[in-house]
C-alpha cells in the first residue's frame, strides 16, 4: 500500500519532470543564470561555512522527550488492560522526565544560545 | 490475495488523483480566499471566476525551464523534492473516509503512522535548504528542523488524550468512539486547542511559516528550485495543509460520519468537516502575524508541552477510575 503511493509518487515527480524537459528541450546552461540567488549581488563565499544552530540545545532535549513519546504511544491503546498499575508507572516515568525538564531550565539550559 | 491487491491499488490511484485534484482547487481558494481578507479580486481572469487559473499555472510551470545551480549538490538536490512530495501524499493513506472499505489502508497504527510519515517529509525541506549550496534556502532549512524540535512533542502529547479514550490508534476505531461518545473537541478541547496550534507549525502556516518566509528568506528552502521541481514542493507544502485538517476533522470533529443523525454519505461528510479547518487556516493565515523562530520554539516547550502533559495526565487519571472523576 505504502509502496503503492511512493511508486506513484515518484512517478509523477519523474513525468512531470520529463515532460517538462521534451517541452522545453535543453537550453544553453551558462553565466549568472547557473549562480545561487543573494539579492542580486554577486555571491559572496559558500555555504560551506559556521552557522550558528542556537536551538541545539532544544535539540538534545528533544531527542530524549522525543523518546518518551514513542514509549507511550504502544502504552496508551493496551491501557485499559494494565490499568491502576499502568497509570503510576507512567506517572513516574513522566515525573522523572518532567524533572530532568525542569532540571534543564533551571540550569539555563532553555535559552539561545549565541 | 492478488486481488485484493489490485483493489487497494486502485484505492490509491483514487486517492492520489483527487488529491492532487484537491490540491489544485485548493490555490484557486487560497488565492481567492486571501485577496477577499485583502480587499482585493485575486485571480479572476481564467475561465469564469477565474476557474481555470490552477490549469494555466500548471501549463506555464511546465514549460519553465529546469534549472540546478552550479553550486547545488547534485545527488541531494534531486532526491528533496522527491522526498518531500512522496511523504506528503502518503500520509493522506490510512484517514478513512467512510465506513469500513473507504479508506486506503486500515492501519492498527493509523495515528504514528500519519505522524512517522508526514514527519519524514521535513527531510526533503531541509535537504532542500542544504544541498542547493546558497544562504537562504540554508536558513529556511535550519529553520524547518527549529520548528520540528519545537511542535513535534507538542502534537504527539496532545494525541495521546485521544488514544488513551478511544482506546486505539487506529483511526476507524477513533471515528466509531466518536459516533457512540461524542465528538472529542468536546470530550478533550484543551488536547484540541494543543493540536490545532501545533499542527499550524506542521504544515508550516502562519504564525509558523517561517522556513520560507517570503520577507526575509526570499522562498525560504525553495528559493533556488524551478519547474517542476519547484511545483513538487509547493504540492507537498499544500498537501500538508489538506492532510492536516483531514487529519483534525478525523481526531476530533468525528471523521466521515454524519453530525445531528443525518444520512450517512461517506466523503461528504469529511469533506465539510475538513473545509471548516481548511478556512480556519486560511483565516488565520490571512490576518496573523508571522513568529520568530525561537519565540516559536520557547512557546512550544514552555507552553504547548507542560500543558498536553498535564492535560495527558489528567485523561490518563479519568480513564483509569473508569470514566467517573
Amino acid at each position: 500500500m505504502v509502496a503503492v503511493f511512493a511508486v506513484v509518487g515518484v512517478a509523477i515527480v519523474y513525468a512531470t519532470l520529463f515532460l517538462s524537459r521534451l517541452l522545453v528541450g535543453e537550453r544553453p546552461k551558462t553565466g549568472a543564470k547557473l549562480e545561487v540567488y543573494e539579492s542580486g549581488e554577486v555571491t559572496i563565499g559558500t555555504t560551506e561555512a559556521r552557522v550558528d544552530v542556537h536551538y541545539y540545545l532544544y535539540a538534545l532535549l528533544f531527542l530524549v522527550f522525543d523518546v518518551e513519546a514513542a514509549l507511550l504511544f504502544p502504552w496508551a491503546p493496551a491501557f485499559d488492560k494494565l490499568g491502576w498499575l499502568g497509570v503510576f508507572e507512567v506517572a513516574i516515568f513522566v515525573a522523572i522526565l518532567a524533572a530532568g525538564l525542569a532540571y534543564a531550565w533551571l540550569r539555563g539550559v532553555l535559552k539561545w544560545v549565541y | 490475495m492478488l486481488w485484493q491487491l489490485f483493489v487497494t491499488a486502485v484505492k490509491a490511484l483514487v486517492l492520489i488523483l483527487a488529491l492532487l485534484f484537491t490540491f489544485a482547487y485548493i490555490t484557486w481558494i487560497m488565492r481567492r480566499g486571501l485577496a477577499r481578507f485583502q480587499v482585493r479580486l485575486g485571480p479572476n481572469r481564467v475561465g469564469p471566476a477565474g476557474l481555470l487559473q490552477p490549469i494555466a499555472d500548471a501549463v506555464k510551470a511546465i514549460f519553465k525551464e529546469d534549472l540546478t545551480v552550479a553550486r547545488a549538490d547534485r545527488v541531494l538536490y534531486w532526491l528533496a523534492p522527491l522526498i518531500a512530495f512522496t511523504f506528503a501524499l502518503a500520509a493522506f493513506a490510512v484517514i478513512p473516509v467512510g465506513p469500513d472499505g473507504w479508506v486506503v489502508a486500515n492501519l492498527d497504527m493509523g495515528v504514528l503512522y500519519v505522524f512517522a510519515v508526514s514527519e519524514l517529509a521535513v527531510y526533503g525541506i531541509f535537504l532542500a535548504g542544504w544541498a542547493s549550496g546558497s544562504k537562504y534556502p540554508l536558513m529556511g532549512g535550519l529553520r524547518s528542523i527549529a520548528a520540528l524540535v519545537g511542535y513535534e512533542l507538542a502534537l504527539g502529547m496532545a494525541i495521546l488524550p485521544v488514544v488513551l479514550m478511544a482506546g486505539s490508534l487506529n483511526l476507524q476505531d477513533i471515528v466509531a468512539w466518536q459516533q457512540t461518545h461524542g465528538y472529542f473537541i468536546l470530550w478533550q478541547f484543551p488536547a484540541f486547542l494543543v493540536y490545532f496550534v501545533a499542527s499550524l507549525a506542521e504544515m508550516s502556516r502562519t504564525p509558523f511559516d517561517f522556513a520560507e518566509a517570503e520577507q526575509e528568506l526570499v522562498a525560504g528552502f525553495h528559493t533556488e528550485y524551478a519547474s517542476m521541481k519547484f511545483v513538487s514542493f509547493y504540492i507537498a507544502e499544500l498537501l500538508h495543509w489538506i492532510t492536516g485538517s483531514a487529519l483534525i476533522a478525523t481526531l476530533f470533529l468525528g471523521g466521515w460520519a454524519a453530525p445531528f443523525g443525518l444520512p450517512q454519505i461517506p466523503v461528504l461528510w469529511l469533506f465539510l468537516k475538513w473545509a471548516i479547518f481548511i478556512f480556519l487556516v486560511l483565516w488565520i493565515w490571512a490576518s496573523w502575524f508571522r513568529t520568530r523562530y525561537d519565540q516559536m520554539i520557547r512557546f512550544a516547550w514552555g507552553v504547548l508541552l507542560p500543558a498536553a502533559t498535564v492535560w495527558f495526565l489528567i485523561t490518563a487519571y479519568y480513564v483509569a477510575k473508569g470514566g467517573a472523576l
